[in-house]
This record gives C-alpha cells, structure tokens and sequence, in this order.
C-alpha cells in the first residue's frame, strides 16, 4: 500500500507498522519523532502503530536553529 | 560569586543562552557552545529527506551539562505549536520549550495572540515554556500568569545584530517581572549583552552575533565575558547618572599647587 512519509509517497507493506517504517528508513535510535496524521506516536507505541493506505506521516529530526 | 539562574526549579550557573543556527560547521558550533560556558542551547526541528544521511547536529549539542530548548520555528499558530512541541518532547527528551510563533516573514515577529494561547495549553500539557515574545510588558505579564517559565522579549528582529532597540520597555518588563526575563534575539554585540544584564535581565540568548563572528569560538568568549560583567555590575548597583553634562568632581579641587 502507498503512504506519504514528509511529502513523499513511500510503498509499505499492507498492516505495516510504524515500527517497520522506521526500519525501512533506518531511523535512528533517538532525536527523532513521528506523527500519523498529525498524531504524535510515541517510540514505545511503533510497534502495535498500524498504517493505513494513504496515511500522512511525518518524521522529524533535530537541525540547528537559534 | 554564588548567583544562580533559576528556572522552573532547575540552575544554571551560566546565564548566556546559545542559538546553534548559522554556524559554519557542526565543529565550529560545538566549539563555540563549549567556549561560551552556556547550559542552554536552542535547536529546530525539520522533516528528514529520506535520503539524506548527512551529521546528526544533536550529538555535538547533547552534553550532560547542556538543557537543550528546542525551538517551534516555522510553525504558524497555536495549534501547530503544540504539535512540533510533542514532537520535540518525543524526539529529544526534554519538556522544555521555545515557544516561537512567528508566521510573518518579513520581520519574524512574534505572534502575541497565538504565542498565549499556546502557553495556556502548553503548561497543561506539562511543558516548561519559554515564549518568544514582543518586548511589550502587558504581554509579558500576561504569559506569566499563563505559567510561562520565563518571558524572552526581543531586542530587534531575529537575526539582525542590532541591538537593544527596545530598550525602554525591556526595562519596564524587567522592573515588573514575575519570571525570569531572557533577552532574545537582536542581541548584536558583547556591549549589548552586557546592557541588558546592566539593566536586569535574568539570561540572554545570543545565536546570529556568535554564529556569524569572523571567528565565533573568540566571540563566543567575549559574550561569556559581557555577561558575566554586566550581571556582577547590576548586583554592584551602578552608580546614579547625572542629569545633566556638568562635570561632578571625583577628584579634590581645592589647593593643591598653590598651597
């Protein structure tokens, strides 16, 4: 199935967890955070996180910035 | 000389506020961070590339010794604020919050309507907020009510060195704080720094003057200095100034020579 992970559309595996994005992306173990939908998930939720075909995801990490 | 700042319970012994933006390089920053002695350093967020595998910035700014403020630049009102502030909590670990909303481009000025009505729902949700504020002293009293953990009114817009514009109504937001007053943004030179601690300021947050300097770890010295010279003088209590130019006497006048 297609979802769009920071504006980009991305294949995932149909029932794909955020867990198994996050592998697929090779995110690492900390300084970043997802949302679903504009709906933080939390690390500790990734894995029982589904996705849905068309979902929103956003993956932030940290830059400088005064 | 034991002067602690202290916010939401937490100390810091060093009241120089750094920015990470601009830097050259992530070497150069880390050195500049480690020369100014400062405990508290601001990062942004923004959306990974996918493909992108360049430095991580985090691990040259995550110290034992360092709060990390993460900032909620680019969002553009209250709700968008408190989505990048969970965001900030989940990605690095820490409830403290810079509070900046700013959706206008030209000036980057604050947003006063939006940047309290975040803080309301910001200290809710358990965040410590520090919010970036127009130096207007209404509004400052307004976010502290809110429970905003200090008030950071601005010297001059983001970026621009210009200095302590707003001067005057720094000091009426510092004569009637509640909070910690951080002078934010604008702040151009060491003499600036040391102003505004001349004045009462509890911190500065200096980043563009730093960043930009011909040589930023030397810089970044000189404010550590300005800072702690224009604290020391403000507990000295400065000297009155005259009211008018007319010279008052430091020296005796009478007889020397002629006697």
């Amino acid at each position: 199935m297609n979802i769009v992970v920071n504006g980009e559309k991305v294949e995932v595996p149909g029932g794909a967890s955020v867990k198994l994005l996050a592998d697929m992306q090779n995110l690492p173990d900390k300084g970043v955070a997802v949302a679903v939908n504009n709906d933080m998930v939390p690390r500790t939720e990734w894995e029982n996180r589904l996705l849905n075909e068309g979902d929103d995801v956003i993956i932030i990490r940290a830059v400088c910035g005064g | 000389m034991d002067d602690k700042l202290v916010i939401a319970g937490k100390e810091f012994s060093s009241r120089l506020f750094l920015g990470t933006g601009k830097f050259s390089s992530n070497e150069v920053m880390a050195k500049a961070i480690e020369a100014s002695g400062t405990e508290m350093v601001t990062l942004a967020m923004k959306r990974i590339k996918l493909s992108d595998s360049s430095d991580d910035m985090l691990q040259h700014i995550a110290k034992p010794n360092i709060q990390l403020l993460p900032n909620t630049s680019g969002v553009r009102n209250a709700e968008e604020a408190v989505f990048a502030a969970k965001m900030a909590r989940e990605a690095f670990g820490t409830n403290w919050l810079k509070l900046e909303i700013h959706p206008d481009p030209r000036y980057l000025l604050p947003d006063p309507v939006e940047t309290l009505k975040a803080t309301e729902q910001l200290v809710k949700d358990g965040f410590v907020v520090l919010p970036y504020c127009q130096a207007d002293p209404v509004l400052c009293k307004r976010l502290a009510e809110a429970g905003a953990a200090t008030v950071m009114p601005l010297a001059a817009p983001i970026g621009t060195n210009r200095g302590l514009v707003t001067l005057d109504f720094l000091q009426a937001i510092i004569e009637e704080a509640t909070v910690p007053v951080v002078v934010d943004a604008g702040i151009g030179a060491p003499s600036d720094a040391a102003k505004a601690f001349e004045i009462g300021a509890s911190a500065v947050l200096v980043n563009t003057a730093i960043s930009v300097a011909a040589n930023p770890v030397e810089m970044a010295v000189a404010f550590k200095e300005a800072s702690v010279a224009g604290r020391r003088a403000y507990l000295a209590g400065l000297g009155a100034q005259s009211a008018d130019f007319s010279a008052q006497a430091s020296s005796p006048l009478t007889s020397f020579l002629n006697d």
